[in-house]
């Protein structure tokens, strides 16, 4: 899969953009919950300015997948990384154990499945990345702020209740915190793990429009268990299957001419 | 649904009904004793308030409650009587405040320790033991305070009494930090896990996220835990009594000997004093007030705590 990647950019012609630089990739990938052998050897590209999709039955391994990219395993104990994920353009395997988890997470961020604003200000949850950064000088964190709400759709929504608790918002609008929350310490990578699985249709529409325009800024990395919302939002789609990645695609193929039968029946809801 | 079936299960449905008749009386019976079983816990809290005012009540026929409340000195078995609580209630908040002094700082560090930062197996050893200190007697506490500490200050301090405030306080405190760290640690630990996933995604530190999102997010909880503290130290007797001395003393002065409400109490039912004097009868005046105080923050500390369960 690799490859593929490195051919497409090889191919790209000298004096156009590259169509799709890679922002990170897994190489043999390998995770154990203690002796739980939860991913196995798992080869993957993300691409940057583009979102990837990771598809599969519950229990396939896309969260823990998910959560390696920034050490989200590193918090429990008995959890163990085998293999690399190499961040671009530094060209740094960020597994390495001398790799500082904060340092990654200081540059890739996360929305959760479920909204989980601090029981803080709304202002005070936005800013709070910036202040973990030591950033405190009120008029450039409070430009940050508005910024990063009017990046998640969210400011016209809050700005006149900016001082509000958090948790006084609707599920939607909580989510959109979170993604604000994640967009105001500029990341480079924004991993979701089904972000909209809490939310009604509506609210869902407005993440996914969201995230289209993020992906201008940023990469995406989302696990979803909606088949349309992969095949709407996103650019390239793996699916992962028992720990393993069976295929990757860019989403236009893989939702149209699986490789694989075990795509196929995943994809027209046959088994999973 | 029940009849449903009862239909259509055709043979001795007589038998089941008084089977489930016998039951029902049974667990009928059950519930009675529960019920007068915890109906007897209230009932003797009632009566022990009833007795308290009954018995405090003729105090304030000879005593105005004004001079009760302003009066600087308290010397009820004097022959030149006076009867103002404030000088033991200063007694009982200032050895409070050095107990707190110590207890809420030193436990709440140690609830974030134990909460955040121990690991699994270290948690699981230390919190049995912090709490194995709850169970030492008081008495020991006082004399530890009296024998070990007062003079451990007076090395320090050479003018320091052999009954101050202080070395009780200070006592006190430690005898009430597992209890202080215990209860906060329970709050924190009730804090759900993706709160914490959310603070550390973001590039947050163990103490940051303890600090900045755990504990916001436990402290009506950690709140309760100081409040409960509070409580148990203003009710604290044995150890104000061994170590702080008796003489009422109308001071804030952590350095000086002075009584507490608990402490008179005691000298008072130790002594040999008729019970129909009005000496006597003092002690239900300041029970009354010692119950009032710490009736106030239990009522808070429970507020606070069952708050604290409604958010998640
Ligand atoms: N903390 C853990 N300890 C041990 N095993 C775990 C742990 N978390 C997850 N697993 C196991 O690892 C496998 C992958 O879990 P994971 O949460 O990544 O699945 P998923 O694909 O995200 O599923 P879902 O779609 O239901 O969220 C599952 O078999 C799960 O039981
Ligand atoms: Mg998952």
């Amino acid at each position: 899969m690799v490859e593929l990647a490195v051919n497409i950019l090889d191919a790209a012609p000298r004096n156009e953009p590259a169509p799709a630089a890679l922002k990170a990739e897994s190489r043999n990938l390998n995770f154990h919950y203690g002796g739980f052998h939860a991913l196995k050897n798992i080869t993957l590209p993300v691409f940057d300015h583009s979102i990837t999709a990771l598809i599969g039955p519950s229990g396939c391994g896309k969260s823990t997948f998910l959560r390696c990219f920034n050490r989200m395993h590193d918090l429990y104990p008995g959890n163990r990384y085998q293999g690399e994920i190499v961040l671009h353009p530094d060209n740094v395997n960020i597994l390495d154990p001398q790799v500082d988890p904060i340092e990654v997470r200081m540059r890739i961020s996360m929305v959760f499945q479920k909204p989980n604003p601090f029981p803080k200000s709304i202002f005070e949850n936005v800013a709070y990345g910036l202040k973990v950064r030591g950033i405190t000088r009120r008029d450039q964190v409070a430009a940050k702020v508005e910024q990063a709400l009017r990046g998640a759709a969210l400011w016209n929504e809050v700005k006149d209740r900016l001082n509000d608790l958090a948790s006084n918002l609707s599920g939607g609008q909580q989510q959109r915190l979170c993604i604000a929350r994640a967009l105001a310490i500029d990341p480079e990578l924004i991993l979701f793990d089904e972000p909209t699985s809490a939310l009604d249709p509506i609210a869902t529409a407005s993440i996914e429009e969201l995230m289209l325009e993020l992906k201008e800024q940023v990469a995406i990395l989302i696990v979803t268990h909606n088949m349309q919302q992969a095949a709407r939002v996103s650019d390239h789609t793996a699916f992962l299957y028992m720990g393993e990645v069976i295929e990757f695609n860019e989403t236009k193929k893989l939702f149209t001419m699986p490789d694989k039968k075990q795509t196929e029946d995943y994809i027209t809801g046959r088994f999973g | 649904m029940t009849n449903e079936a009862d239909a259509n299960a055709p043979p001795t449905p007589g038998h089941r009904l008084v089977r489930r008749r016998g039951r029902q009386l049974r667990e009928r019976f059950i519930e009675v004793l529960l019920f007068l079983a915890a109906a007897s816990s209230v009932a003797i809290t009632f009566a022990i308030v009833f007795i308290l005012v009954k018995e405090a009540l003729p105090l304030f026929r000879e005593v105005s409650l004004l001079d009760f409340l302003t009066d600087r000195q308290w010397t009820p078995l004097f022959d030149d009587a006076h009867f103002g609580i404030m000088t033991l209630i200063a007694g009982t908040a200032t050895t409070t405040a050095v107990a707190l002094l110590v207890a809420i700082p030193m436990g709440t560090v140690i609830a974030i320790y134990l909460s955040e930062f121990a690991s699994h197996r270290l948690r699981e050893t230390v919190k049995p033991i912090l709490e194995l200190l709850g169970a030492v007697p008081t008495v020991v506490f006082g004399y530890f305070a009296l024998l070990v500490v007062t003079p451990l200050l007076q090395t320090l301090y050479p003018a320091l009494p052999g009954f101050n405030m202080l070395s009780a306080g200070l006592v006190m405190g430690i005898m009430i930090i597992p209890y202080v760290g215990s209860v906060s640690e329970d709050a924190m630990r009730a804090v759900p896990m993706h709160l914490r996933e959310g603070s550390y995604a973001m590039g947050a530190t163990r103490l940051q996220t303890a600090v900045r999102v755990v504990m916001p997010a436990a402290f009506s909880g950690v709140a309760a835990a100081w409040i409960l503290g509070i409580s148990r130290a203003v009710g604290e007797t044995m150890i104000v009594a061994i170590a702080a001395g008796m003489q009422p003393n109308f001071t804030v002065n952590p350095l000086e000997p002075a009584a507490t409400i608990s402490a008179f109490i005691v000298q008072v039912c130790l002594g040999d004093l008729p019970h129909d004097s009005l000496g006597y009868k003092t002690i239900f005046a300041a029970g009354l007030t010692l119950m009032l105080f710490t009736l106030l923050f239990n009522i808070l500390g429970y507020w606070l705590r069952k708050r604290f369960r409604e958010i998640y």
